[in-house]
């Protein structure tokens, strides 16, 4: 294990201090009498399961929102921020876990917006040219050019231009909002080093992750959340992964992977030599009945492009695709959907979900036909269905007609995961179906999928959490820089020679 | 308690948006210069008339809101229908011929701006800004860059306010926009084609990634839109009783204001029939109650521009407060 971020004796006084925090929604509290405090070049890790407060937490301490009850200061001065802008000026910097870019702009006008350096109003580039240059080459990016509008950029590289944004801005306290979720292991030790190096600055740093692993390496001391009040606090020196998740839940649960039984032989689902628009290269792709596939790579390494072009996302530019007969090239995802294959988007937010409109129209817009009548929706026998789904799925909503963007995280991507279940779909393709969501909801997708194998359905996991896809798949491709370049049983891999291949492109 | 007040609330979020329009209606009716009259059966008769044309307009408009999109060649549509009429009839055709052929031109035009949105991938602005122009044009073309005139026919009595037969009391034009009105509700809420489109306007890539067929709705939601401005266009022709190319110029802006004042959203994803409706007849009322009142036209703007933005402010902050 490595050791933790500039691991020495932490010297008084702290540099935040959160006192007695108090927060109500309505009948609703989210926060009760909570206290958190961060010295000087430290790494506290604030953990807790969705919906644990975690989020409002961090939205007072950034000034977005104004607690009930409770005092703050930093640096031993009183600070309660009037909003965002204020708490980032007085030194508290936040990286959301959903990103906040302007897709239009450049790489360099992002991270420098707000703080552009100028002379008389004009814009002094070069002098910007160069922090930006600073920044990405301290998270060892030095290849996101500048002058790359964010949009074309990937999910991963635009969490790293979000990342240096906050380093260059002088932050007393960087918030770190699940910044791993989309990174690929590479560049979460690439950002491990950043926190290291930023912590040994005297930065105060407090880190939200799901991830337990990343959580017991990087930080010093940690605070658990659970129904918005802290169960823990305290080192993190002496704690297994275990311990924490039994914090967090108040009972033992492990990070089990129910091991998948055998699967067929039959195959439902083959492409060969498939090249999708925004794939570097053609693929070729086996699925059998009941198998748990996992695609395996770093991020931007061609899975997720693979994944859209066998949905019909992206347009295929060639290659030959069998599911239930030839797929023609032009067959969108409405004609793959007809053929019983789902697709789980990894832009939950983005593309996945219609966030204003209510759970039940989210859940069924994809197979409306079991409703329709002559083109006329049952609407309470809809109802009814999406009700009966909400339960199966564990999923906490007040009703399947309220928003779905009231709902946390966790119960979104239910909802994403019920929606594949209820258009009957026979072959699901999960892109990163486990990021951003809490220990207990993972375990419970976790044991879906082998659930679903079992039943017969195929799944195909795109992972960057390699443990995950050891313990879960039944067999393993690896991609690298745009092509597969291994397949082999999970059982043929472990952590270290999947890391690797991901890393390097050979077994 | 709690019940009492979440009935409370429930309550006023439904009336929430009449309030604006009983606003508007008290205001005129305590005003003592026109108090006797503004109130009156003949005068609600004849405003409820004059809305048809923009009220059916902004029906389709409704549609093409809720999915995300926007037109602004349904002014020039409408006028373009109404010519059509106007000619068909001019040249010998039987009225239902001409009403038929004037709702024909407004479905197509509708599809052609459908088929451009889906095919050219344009922004539906820039689209159907061109067909704002393209549209007018065609209109004053087939005119002949004036008024066509028409014997009388039964279609001009689609808008008359004394309409017959007499127990009909309101004209066959405004029996036509309330009946299509709840149509249109009742699809919007209730079918499969409904739910598409309000799941194309709150999130495209979503109902793509859910097998909705992009395309087919747009273009049926246009083409549906298209519809309602032929619709609109024979309403106008009968009116007017000629075809007049230059009629309804600028409509396109009021027939858009109602739908936002009604409580549709530009990005999409939200809006209704009954709000689009309550947001024609508070402009419809203001206009009429400002002409009783002798004010001028330049007030009339002022202040139907300034109840635009505080309208949909409002509406912003009813919506806030309910979540």
């Amino acid at each position: 294990m490595t050791e933790p971020a500039g691991s020495r004796p932490a010297p008084s006084p702290p540099v935040l201090v959160m006192q007695g925090i108090s927060k109500s929604f309505g009948p609703t509290r989210a926060l009760q009498d909570v206290d958190m405090e961060v010295g000087p070049g430290m790494v506290r890790a604030l953990l807790g399961e969705n919906g644990a407060g975690k989020s409002t937490l961090m939205k007072i301490l950034s000034g977005a929102l104004r607690p009930d009850s409770g005092r703050m200061s930093l640096d031993g001065r009183a600070y309660a921020p009037s909003g965002p802008l204020d708490g980032r000026r007085r030194g508290v910097s936040m990286i959301y876990q959903e990103l906040n870019l302007a897709p239009h702009l450049t790489v360099e006008e992002n991270i420098m917006l707000g703080r552009e350096t100028h002379r008389w109003g004009f814009v002094r580039r070069a002098e910007m040219r160069r922090r930006v240059r600073e920044a990405l080459d301290l998270i060892r990016h030095p290849e996101v050019a500048p002058e790359t509008p964010v949009r074309r950029l990937r999910l991963g590289l635009r969490q790293v231009v979000e990342i240096a944004r906050a380093l260059t801005e002088k932050a007393r306290v960087l918030v770190m909002d699940e910044p791993t979720s989309s990174l690929s292991r590479e560049d979460t030790e690439g950002l491990f080093q950043v926190i290291r190096r930023l912590a040994d600055e005297g930065v105060s740093i407090v880190y939200i992750s799901h991830f337990l692993e990343e959580v017991r390496r990087v930080a010093h001391s940690l605070t658990v959340l659970r129904d918005g009040r802290v169960t823990f606090s305290g080192a993190m020196e002496g704690l297994r992964a275990d311990d924490l998740v039994r914090l967090m839940v108040g009972r033992e649960v492990r990070e089990i992977f129910p091991r998948p039984e055998r699967c067929g032989e039959e195959v439902v689902l083959s492409a060969r030599g498939l090249k999708g628009r925004g794939m570097q290269a053609p693929a070729d792709l086996v699925v059998r009945r009941g198998e748990i596939l996992g695609l395996a790579g770093l991020v931007g390494a061609g899975r997720t492009e693979a994944l859209r072009a066998v949905f019909g996302l992206d347009r295929r530019e060639r290659g030959l695709l069998e599911r239930n007969g030839i797929v023609r090239l032009r067959g969108g995802p409405r004609l793959m959907i007809l053929r019983g294959v789902g697709y789980l988007s990894e832009d939950r937010q983005g593309e996945g979900l219609a966030l204003g409109r209510s759970v039940a129209d989210n859940l069924t817009l994809s197979r409306l036909e079991p409703y329709s009548r002559l083109g006329f929706l049952r609407l309470r026998a809809r109802g009814r269905e999406a009700g009966a789904w909400l339960e199966r799925m564990n999923i906490r909503a007040r009703s399947v007609e309220q928003p779905l963007e009231s709902l946390s995280g966790g119960n979104q991507q239910k909802v994403a995961l019920a929606r594949l279940l209820h258009q009957q779909a026979d072959i699901l393709l999960l892109d990163e179906p486990t990021r951003g969501i809490d220990v207990v909801s993972k375990t419970q997708i976790y044991e879906w999928i082998t659930r679903l194998a079992a039943g017969g359905k195929s799944v195909v996991f795109v992972g960057s959490y390699f443990p995950e896809l050891i313990g879960v798949c039944h067999r393993i491709v690896v991609f690298h820089r745009g092509r597969a370049v291994a397949d082999r049983p999970a059982s043929g891999w472990d952590e270290r020679s999947l890391t690797a291949c991901a890393a390097v492109g050979g077994a | 308690m709690p019940r009492n007040r979440a009935r409370l609330r429930s309550v006023l979020n439904w009336l929430g948006p009449f309030v604006g329009l009983l606003l508007v209606l008290a205001i005129f009716s305590l005003m003592p210069e026109v108090r006797d009259r503004f109130l009156r059966m003949a005068n609600i008769k004849n405003v409820v008339t004059q809305s048809v044309i923009v009220a059916l307009g902004a029906l389709g408009m409704t549609v093409i809101i809720i999915s995300g999109g926007i037109d602004l060649s349904a002014a020039s549509n409408i006028a373009l229908s109404s010519v059509i009429v106007a000619y068909v009839i001019n040249a010998g055709g039987s009225p239902g011929l001409a009403v038929a052929a004037g709702i024909l031109t407004g479905a197509l035009v509708g599809l052609v701006n459908g088929g451009l949105v889906t095919s050219l991938r344009l922004v539906p602005f820039i689209v159907t800004l061109g067909m704002l122009g393209v549209a007018r044009g065609l209109a004053k073309w087939i005119a002949g860059n004036q008024k066509i005139d028409a014997p009388l026919t039964w279609v001009n009595g689609l808008m008359s306010r004394n309409p017959e037969p007499s127990w009909l009391v309101l004209s066959p034009g405004v029996w036509l926009m309330i009946v299509l009105a709840a149509l249109l509700a009742v699809v919007l809420r209730l079918t499969v084609f409904g739910r598409h489109v309000f799941a194309l306007g709150s999130n495209e890539q979503t109902a793509r990634l859910c097998g909705v067929r992009i395309s087919g709705v747009k273009a049926a939601v246009y083409g549906l839109s298209g519809v309602f401005c032929g619709l609109s266009g024979v309403m106008a022709f009968s009116r007017l009783t000629v075809g007049d190319p230059t009629v309804a110029v600028g409509l396109e802006l009021d027939i858009i204001a109602a739908v936002v004042i009604g409580g549709g959203s530009l990005s999409g994803g939200q809006g209704s029939v009954l709000g689009t409706m309550i947001g024609v007849f508070i402009m419809a009322f203001l206009r009429n109650g400002s002409t009783m009142m002798g004010w001028p036209n330049y007030v009339q703007e002022i202040i139907i521009g300034s109840v635009i933005v505080a309208a949909v402010a409002l509406d912003r902050l009813r919506q806030k407060r309910e979540s």
